[in-house]
């Protein structure tokens, strides 16, 4: 097959105007860390210094929890809803004259591609906006009983994979539903974050009904255990969701909801469409370089097919760009921190060691930065760690299967639900299949679709609580 | 010998409930249950972290059929439990009364109650589907529904002291919607609950279903706490000094847990400890010719 040969299309950055250094958003105002102390977040795909962030201690998050309280008491929760409801309008419509803007910044600061932040991103961000604005003044119908009341102040810590578009899924729901926000972005990615607070501003958001504290862990614990939180909702890997759990077990009044790791099974039928098959498993796992909870980690294939699946897919595997992220044609960008490539490394080796073949296409990576090439391992069997631990990277273990029932069987063979995809041109097996897969999202004939009206959240180990949807709602009400 | 009744009554012997069965405690320890004024009433099982363990076991192994049941299904054959009680309605009251010390007409009202709130239950298996589940309108040419599912095996610490009423209003919302359950009746009052695992070896729910544990809530409910194989806990009847402790163990494997409240069993319960079992399944599926 003839390769094409693309010339450089990069997205300008001139659109970002990035400050060197940000403060902490409390009470509508940037202020510094009341201990001065900052961090740097830089570039993962040139390791450049983007800028300088403050990191908060205690004392900020107490400052913090203290403005979203008064913030609480004295204006959004006496805000008549449907007021409530125009601000979250105004917001999203912010987000959308600012989106390229946002696109390129989360590129800059994630290393995602620019076609993705551009595309699949930003788009959704808004969306979320859109959608919970609508509810604000709708609550009475969802279903919760005839005046479902906020619960009050909702402490929140996001991932790195997705930065704006976790804070837009944590933020529409609570503020449609009446509770203020503390919210931690991930310590690699607080930049659009820091933009969200601008567009606060803009939007002439009362302050305080919105603080974003940047920092890492310590900033996140001291967060979450803070006494004056009511509500913890919290993205991200499931060994700090169970100390998270563990924390509030102390405190019965805090509600909680988790949304952490997954080891999504990808189960190919024989008489499903490969070529359609191919894409929906290169989208499951190498969509943002497969830093995805709900990725298509485990691609379970029927025997009958499997030889014709792994040729398609190979080939496939070798059209995709690696590179610069804000090249519009990029397909895959880069590892987000050093630490992340450190464990998709060590998980990679470990899969060679236990005896699993490991296959990358050709692919050149840059010399500066954090990269690893799309890999798929085959000949894994289900004792494998690269089988069982969540990678959260561009890496694709494949395993066979010849029954539907044995399909299940693997498929379940996870303490994680996240997600499961199936491909099968057979209708009834779809739903057999749905019925059976333990896991909170099933995708038929497609993965990696969300959409702000759609439930999404794990079984078992992937956490507790749904967030989108009416069920979503219920994660930011007394109920 | 005029002391003597004419008639010496044939007393049970209270045994625990698992899988369908009516062992003994495998540890082989049994503990006096009084009345409300110290009388001795009954010597219960004492059951132990083996029988915990069994019970789990016993309910993992029900759940694929149990949930897989028809919630027409399910409803049916848990109305039928009311039937059952009902039959039983003259002996319920005066085991309620001897456990909680209430007169014979407030005994009466409790089983009562009861067998309504089981009745209740029952009737949401075919409904609850249609109240929680959603066709989501998704920006794109696909279809996407959420529907409930039931989020596996269940333990449920029954409240201290509403032996038949609690105990009814704890178990029945998780098995109705397809969860297993291992429950772990009043440590104070035990009997009533026992006598309901008679009902339902009689009745058609299958056997591993509801498994009834008797025995001290200190020591069992911390191995169901930290069963790596439960999915949910429900802490109602988990003294208040060891629930945080409990409520940690159980976030060892996430479980869904229900904390203790100041339920009032007379006053209708609402969807909460239904919804508290659930698990929200999206599916989505493109639209095209």
């Amino acid at each position: 097959m003839p390769k094409f040969e693309y010339a450089p299309a990069p997205e300008s950055r001139a659109i970002v105007s990035i400050k060197e250094s940000y403060g902490l958003f409390i009470d509508g105002q940037f202020t510094p860390s009341a201990d001065g102390r900052a961090f740097k977040t830089i570039s993962p795909a040139t390791e450049e210094v983007l800028a300088e962030v403050a990191e908060a201690g205690p004392a900020d998050v107490d400052r913090a929890v203290t403005a979203a309280r008064t913030a609480y008491e004295r204006t959004w929760s006496v805000l008549p809803p449907k007021e409530r409801g125009k601000y979250l309008f105004r917001i999203a419509r912010i987000i959308q004259e600012r989106a390229r803007e946002l696109a390129v910044l989360e590129s800059l600061d994630n290393g995602k591609p620019i076609r993705e932040s551009r595309d699949v991103d930003l788009p959704l961000v808004a969306a979320h906006f859109f959608y919970h604005a609508g509810w604000a003044d709708k609550l009475e119908y969802a279903g919760y009983g005839p005046a479902p009341k906020p619960l009050g102040v909702a402490g929140q810590v996001i991932p790195w994979n997705f930065p704006l578009l976790m804070l837009a899924w944590k933020i529409a729901p609570a503020l449609a539903c009446g509770n203020t926000v503390v919210l931690k972005p991930a310590e690699t990615t607080p930049l659009t974050a820091l933009t969200f607070a601008e567009i606060c501003q803009q939007a002439d958001l009362p302050p305080g009904v919105v603080n974003i504290l940047t920092g890492a862990g310590d900033t996140g614990r001291a967060l979450v255990t803070h006494p004056g939180v009511d509500k913890v909702a919290f993205t991200g890997s499931t060994e700090v969701g169970k100390e998270i759990a563990r924390d509030c077990a102390r405190d019965p009044r805090k509600k909680v909801t988790l949304e952490l790791g997954g080891k999504a099974a990808n189960v190919v039928f024989e008489d499903a469409p490969v070529d359609q098959a191919v894409e929906g498993i290169v989208n499951g796992i190498f969509f943002n370089q497969g830093h995805v909870c709900c990725a298509g980690s485990r691609l379970l294939v029927q025997e009958s097919v499997y030889d014709q699946v792994l040729a398609s897919l190979q080939r496939r595997l070798a059209t995709l760009r690696l590179g610069d992220p804000l090249d519009k044609n990029t397909d895959v960008g880069a590892i987000n921190s050093a630490a992340q490539l450190a464990k998709i490394r060590e998980l990679s080796e470990a899969g060679e060691a236990e005896g699993a073949q490991r296959w990358s296409p050709p692919c050149e990576l840059p010399v500066k930065g954090f990269w690893f090439p799309p890999t798929v391992f085959t000949g894994v069997s289900q004792a494998h760690r690269i089988a069982r631990e969540e990678i959260f990277g561009p890496v694709l273990s494949v395993l066979t299967f010849r029954t539907p029932a044995e399909a299940v069987e693997k498929a379940n063979n996870t303490p994680y639900g996240l997600s499961a995809g199936v491909w099968t041109d057979k209708g009834s097996r779809i739903l057999w299949m749905a019925a059976r897969l333990r896991a909170g999202v099933v995708w038929a004939n497609t993965f990696n679709k969300f959409d702000p009206s759609s439930p999404f959240g794990g079984y078992k180990e992937s956490g507790y609580g749904r967030e989108g949807g009416r069920h979503g709602l219920e994660a930011y009400l007394d109920v | 010998m005029s002391d003597l009744p004419a008639r010496l009554a044939v007393r049970k012997t209270y045994k625990l409930y698992i899988g369908g069965a009516f062992p003994r405690s495998e540890s082989g320890r049994s503990y006096v249950v009084t009345d409300q004024k110290g009388e001795f009433l009954a010597n219960a099982a004492m059951a132990s972290r083996k029988d915990a363990r069994d019970a789990v076991v016993a309910a993992r192994k029900a759940f694929a059929g149990w949930s897989a049941a028809t919630a027409y299904n399910r409803g049916q054959v848990l109305y039928r439990v009311a039937e059952l009680l009902e039959g039983r309605h003259a002996q319920f009251a005066a085991e309620v009364r001897s456990a909680e010390g209430l007169g014979a007409r407030q005994a009466e009202a409790v089983v009562d109650a009861a067998i309504d709130r089981w009745v209740w239950y029952a009737g949401w298996a075919d409904k609850i589907a249609q109240v929680r589940g959603t066709a989501n309108p998704v920006a794109g040419p696909y279809f996407n529904f959420s529907v409930p599912e039931p989020a596996g095996v269940a333990a449920v610490i029954a409240p201290g002291a509403s032996s038949l009423l609690g105990f009814v209003s704890v178990v029945a919302p998780a098995v109705v919607t397809g969860n297993t359950v291992v429950a772990l009746a009043s440590e104070r009052g035990p009997l009533p609950a026992v006598s309901l695992t008679e009902v339902l070896a009689t009745s058609d729910v299958p056997g591993g279903v509801i498994n009834v544990l008797t025995g001290r809530t200190a020591e069992v409910a911390p191995w169901l706490a930290s069963h790596m194989d439960v999915n949910a806990i429900d802490l109602t009847g988990a003294p208040a000094e060891v629930a945080a402790d409990l409520a940690a163990a159980a976030a060892e494997n996430l479980k869904r847990v229900l904390r203790p409240a100041d339920d009032d069993w007379t006053q209708p319960p609402g969807l909460t400890r239904l919804l508290a079992y659930l698990e929200t399944k999206t599916v989505w599926h493109p639209v095209g010719t």
